[in-house]
């Protein structure tokens, strides 16, 4: 039990918030089972960001070319088993974010290692890691164990451990490494970002937001909220599934696939408080929660709830404003 | 254009209090009604969509008792040409195990599209679809909002976190794990499910799958599942919907927010 290896994630020359989260907990585990700390960086960034890497971890290993410095599932699946196989770390942390998912199971296919996604805390015990997880939409916790294996590979919830503000220099070594010369060609090749979040108005601006969730039944009811939010001088706001549902814009989505927003107050109506949903509003001042379902995760975020139906609160509001 | 899209049967959760069941490693199941899962829907319907204007054939499949079959069934209403169920039996079931069985019944079907949801309402694993596409050899991607055809590869918009969306193109075979939203999953009435059933629906037992003990072993265990504590969380404001209201009105004010 030598080694710890967390993936770094980057995109467009920036780390992603989840690397740093996953070297706070790769530091709690690294004093707790005496494993080192590596991070692996594919694609390489200034000499700021790679500064910063070596101050929070035993080893920074680089893989900079250009082919790599795009994500592509199958690059970071082959360099990565690459050098899991010949470092063995005890355990591979990976973001738990839309590029993870595309290749930390197969990652876990070709080493044969033990998987887990979505962890929100990692254990050890007896020489095995064992990780809590949510179930059901967050309804439900989960302890769950391995079976025995030289590794185990973990995709980490993003949100779930704190980003460290100051911490003290472990003066990593920076490493760079060679580029594997028997890379397969990938099989997909990557185009361009786009923006999809922008729109008509922005909604991260708004000092109340009042949002709707699946709650809202019916798209007919939408009008209902909306002639709140304007009464109260609210902008209308939602999560994710109104959006897949197409009834209202992308703009107006609150969420980690849409907007993380900031406001004085949240009001969040029949929204029953998905993770990716509560990482967007971990910014808002106040949050108050109207759903039906007393367990519905959202009242565990909210700092104020109402276990009621959401249209009678929002018709006794419209009379007490009308006063 | 030949497409295998996996399917899950999950039980409800949404505005039900869920209870721990004896063995202390999972819910009480039999208060819960069965649903398809989210994001399988959309994903079927993204088979049936390209299916409509490349010709081919759609195959859905899923892992399950008899009652899971009803699943199969919407698919096969929505435009699916054939079904599989494979019968596990009491066999333990993880990922791992699953996306082996999944390998094994879809190794030898034509196709140049697998298509899974991102993740299923029970487990929020989202793990299943990528570990196929491994053991299956193909080229994979996850999150998926959009795909477009175009010979022997397609092009795809994968969602990132922050409203970003990435463009790739990805050689076919490939296996695709579908988001919700990427397009509106048709209507399908009883009577056109019933109507499916003329459709063909395979089942197959693992055992006939021929698969060794090793993939048969799951590498993960839930060793228990527990309900977050009741008291963690928000301040409740009880009260008629009235009171609520003022109290509401109340905090609003005193957050500094003109109403």
């Amino acid at each position: 039990m030598d080694e710890i290896l967390v993936i770094a994630e980057h995109r467009q020359g920036i780390l992603r918030d989840i690397t740093h989260e996953m070297l706070f907990k790769a530091d709690q585990l690294r004093k707790s089972t005496s494993c080192a700390v590596t991070v692996l960086l594919i694609g390489g960034l200034d000499e700021t960001t790679l500064k910063e890497l070596s101050r929070r971890a035993d080893k920074v290993l680089l893989l900079e070319q250009e082919s790599l410095k795009n994500f592509n599932p199958d690059s970071y699946k082959e360099t990565i088993f690459r050098l899991i196989q010949e470092r063995q770390p005890f355990m591979t942390l990976i973001g738990h974010t839309s590029w993870g998912m595309g290749y930390a199971p197969a990652l876990s296919v070709k080493t044969g290692y033990p998987f887990a996604t979505d962890c929100i805390d990692i254990l050890v015990e007896n020489r095995r890691p064992l990780v809590i997880r949510q179930m059901y939409g967050g309804k439900v916790f989960s302890k769950v164990s391995f079976k025995e294996s030289k590794g185990y590979i973990l995709t980490v919830r993003p949100g779930a451990f704190p980003p460290p503000e100051s911490v003290e220099d472990r003066h990593g070594e920076i490493l760079p490494l060679p580029i594997p010369a028997d890379l397969p060609r990938p099989r997909s090749t990557f185009l361009e970002l786009v923006d999809t979040g922008a729109g008509e108005l922005d909604i991260t601006q708004a000092d109340l937001l009042v949002s709707i969730g699946r709650g809202v039944g019916d798209e007919e009811n939408i009008a209902t909220v909306k002639g709140l939010a304007d009464l109260m001088g609210g902008t209308l706001a939602c999560s994710r599934p109104i959006v897949d549902k197409n009834w209202l814009p992308k703009f107006r989505q609150v969420g980690t696939s849409g907007k993380s927003v900031r406001p004085k107050v949240y009001l969040a109506l029949g929204i029953s408080g998905a993770f990716q949903h509560i990482a967007g509003i971990s910014g808002a001042g106040t949050v108050i929660a109207v759903n039906k379902d007393r367990k519905a995760p959202i009242f565990r975020v909210a700092d104020f709830g109402v276990v009621e139906d959401l249209f009678k609160v929002l018709e006794a509001m419209k009379e007490k404003l009308a006063k | 254009m030949n497409i295998v899209v996996c399917v899950k049967r999950v039980p409800l959760t949404q505005e039900v209090d869920l209870e721990i069941d004896s063995t202390g490693k999972d819910i009480k199941k039999e208060p819960l009604a069965y649903v398809i899962n989210d994001w399988d829907h959309y994903a079927i319907e993204e088979a049936v969509l390209l299916q409509e204007k490349f010709g081919g054939t759609v195959t859905a499949i899923t892992i399950g008792n008899e009652e899971d079959e009803e699943v199969l069934r919407r698919a096969l209403a929505m435009g699916a040409a054939k079904a599989i169920r494979i019968d596990p039996g009491d066999l333990s079931l993880d990922g791992f195990v699953i996306s082996r069985l999944l390998w094994a019944a879809v190794k030898d079907l034509p196709f140049e599209l697998v298509l899974t949801g991102v993740q299923a309402n029970d487990d929020n694993c989202g793990m299943v679809g990528v570990m196929l596409a491994e053991h299956l050899g193909v080229a994979h991607t996850a999150v998926v909002t959009g795909v477009e055809v175009d010979g022997k590869e397609a092009e795809l918009q994968i969602e990132l976190e922050g409203g970003i969306e990435e463009k790739s193109n990805i050689e076919l075979p490939a296996l695709l794990t579908i988001q919700t939203g990427i397009n509106v999953p048709r209507y399908v009435s009883i009577m056109g499910i019933r109507k499916a059933r003329k459709k063909p629906l395979e089942v197959i037992k693992v055992s006939e799958l021929g698969l060794p003990s090793e993939d048969l072993t799951p590498r993960t265990m839930i060793q228990e599942i527990y309900l977050p504590p009741d008291t963690e969380g928000a301040e409740m404001i009880e009260g008629n919907p009235s009171t609520v209201a003022e109290e509401i009105i109340r905090i609003l004010t005193e957050k500094g927010v003109n109403v």
